[in-house]
């Protein structure tokens, strides 16, 4: 098996062509794997592996520890809020001392960006990225872009639209990355107040008429508006943000074709995204929820091969 | 200087003739075959796979066989111990294995570690009734786990550093097994 150009997952920035590619081609067989009757393989029995969220998280953690109990590795499951840090320790003595216990990877979710670099460099122990702040969330682009490539096939040239809260979305930028390596074309769209800076230098277009972005593409990725990281108002009320810019059945019927439609939780129905929407038949995100443990399996497969077994 | 040197173990005609051989001793065994299924290893037990269900197909037409195809890289014991490329395969099972006979195939016996790791795979698909073993070429005295073939082409008997390789030409006329060193 080829193997990947990168030791630790820090984002998708730093990936190749090839490291996707051979990704989403493990993937699929993992998939396969976790639709067996008994969907569990021994590969990682002797790998331990932290999942260690400063962060609040339902489906990521999950799905990460479902992956890894899926490959077989022991694990163990950290979080701030019931830890030392409220003692004051910092993040690199506390991921020392888990390191400490023989833990040979570990899985990250932190609110600062670059928090996973930064714990790449300061430890020996392999580094998986899941969610550092508004930077990225490479698992959650690599497995978008392998739910697209289900329904769509070779993403070359496919129009993809990624709707909401840019600004604060550590998903969207990963995303981009993802499918600007795959050939799609990408265009967001959301107010104005929530696109970041420059963003055009990574070749994305904007367009603030929702329905003629969605006149222009194959899918639709659908973002939450991230309250919690919103230090000030960017739009004035969920209302008028809904209206504008949530997708609803007037605004898909109106395009007169038919589209994919991408959420990767947790929704706020009625704000980006109404429940008739999320429950149609061009909606994937359940096969998302689905294909995340089998992108997951895959990353910590690959990188796991790349760490030798030695008896000491 | 390495000389490799090439030793022609079997040809087309006899190839031809020992799968005949094969196919009646599963018939034999099997029957109807109707709570049997073939699963061919990846990556070269489904040439042989799709070899025996051809001449089944030839000399016993009235035979339904279920048969799939088996990865089981994924339950390899020499996971981060090789530094040799491993590539994973598809894996193809479209029916249920439950107390089912299953014959699986490879085209060399070998250490017989690929044979561990392909038993233990299945068994994520529910608990067989059985499970028998068909390889095409046993290479004896080799093994590194107490495996043995319960249906075989050939024994043969080989040195530290030789490679049997199996060919398999479309059209089955230019066929070849042999001894590389």
């Amino acid at each position: 098996m080829d193997k990947l150009t990168f030791n630790h997952l820090l984002g998708i920035k730093s990936l190749k062509i090839s490291d996707i590619k051979l990704i989403f081609e493990t993937a699929t067989h993992f998939k396969e794997i976790i639709n067996r009757p008994i969907k569990k393989v021994p590969s990682l029995r002797d790998i331990t592996i932290a999942n260690l969220f400063f962060e609040n998280s339902t489906r990521t953690k999950i799905s990460f520890e479902l992956a890894q109990k899926r490959l077989g590795s022991d694990i163990i499951n950290f979080s701030s809020s019931s830890s030392s840090l409220k003692k004051g320790e910092s993040l690199i003595d506390t991921v020392n001392n888990i390191l400490a216990m023989k833990v040979d990877m570990i899985v990250l979710r932190h609110p600062s960006p670059g928090s996973s670099l930064l714990l790449s460099e300061y430890t020996n122990s392999c580094i998986i990225n899941a969610g550092d702040g508004a930077n990225e969330h490479p698992t959650q682009g690599l497995l978008d872009s392998f739910s697209l490539n289900e329904k769509l096939g070779d993403l070359k040239n496919k129009n993809i639209l990624i709707v909401g809260d840019i600004l604060h979305s550590r998903v969207a930028l990963s995303n981009i990355y993802t499918l600007n390596m795959l050939g799609a074309n990408v265009k967001l769209s959301c107010p104005l107040s929530l696109i970041p800076k420059d963003i055009e230098n990574l070749n994305v277009s904007i367009e603030t008429d929702i329905v003629k972005a969605l006149q222009w593409c194959d899918a639709a990725n659908v973002l939450r508006v991230q309250k919690e990281r919103m230090s000030k108002s960017y739009f004035p009320n969920d209302r008028e943000y809904s209206m504008l810019f949530g997708l609803n059945i007037d605004k898909i019927n109106k395009i007169k074709k038919d589209i994919i439609i991408l959420h990767p939780g947790p929704i706020n129905r009625g704000v980006e995204i109404t429940s008739d929407i999320v429950e149609s038949n061009n909606s994937i995100i359940l096969d998302q929820v689905e294909n995340g443990v089998a992108i997951r399996m895959a990353v910590i497969y690959l990188l796991a091969s790349k760490m030798n077994f030695s008896i000491n | 200087m390495i000389i490799m040197s090439k030793k022609i173990l079997l040809d087309s005609k006899k190839i031809d003739i020992i799968l005949k051989r094969l196919v009646c001793q599963l018939v034999e065994n099997h029957k109807d075959f109707k709570n049997t299924v073939l699963i061919g290893l990846q990556p070269r037990g489904v040439f042989l796979v799709k070899r025996i269900l051809e001449v089944l197909n030839i000399d016993f037409p009235h035979l339904r066989i279920n048969n799939g195809i088996l990865d089981y890289t994924f339950f390899r014991d020499d996971f981060r111990r090789t530094s040799k490329t491993i590539s994973a395969n598809i894996t193809s099972i479209n029916f249920t294995i439950e107390n089912k006979k299953i014959v699986l195939i490879d085209d060399v016996l070998f250490t017989g570690r690929s044979v561990k790791s392909a038993m233990a795979s299945i068994d994520s698909y529910g608990r067989p009734k059985s499970i028998e073993l068909l390889v095409l070429v046993d290479r004896r005295y080799k093994r590194e786990i107490p495996i043995e073939a319960n249906y075989f082409g050939v024994k043969i008997d080989t040195f530290k550093g030789d490679t049997v390789n199996v060919i398999w030409d479309d059209n089955s006329k230019n066929n070849i097994i042999y001894i590389e060193n």
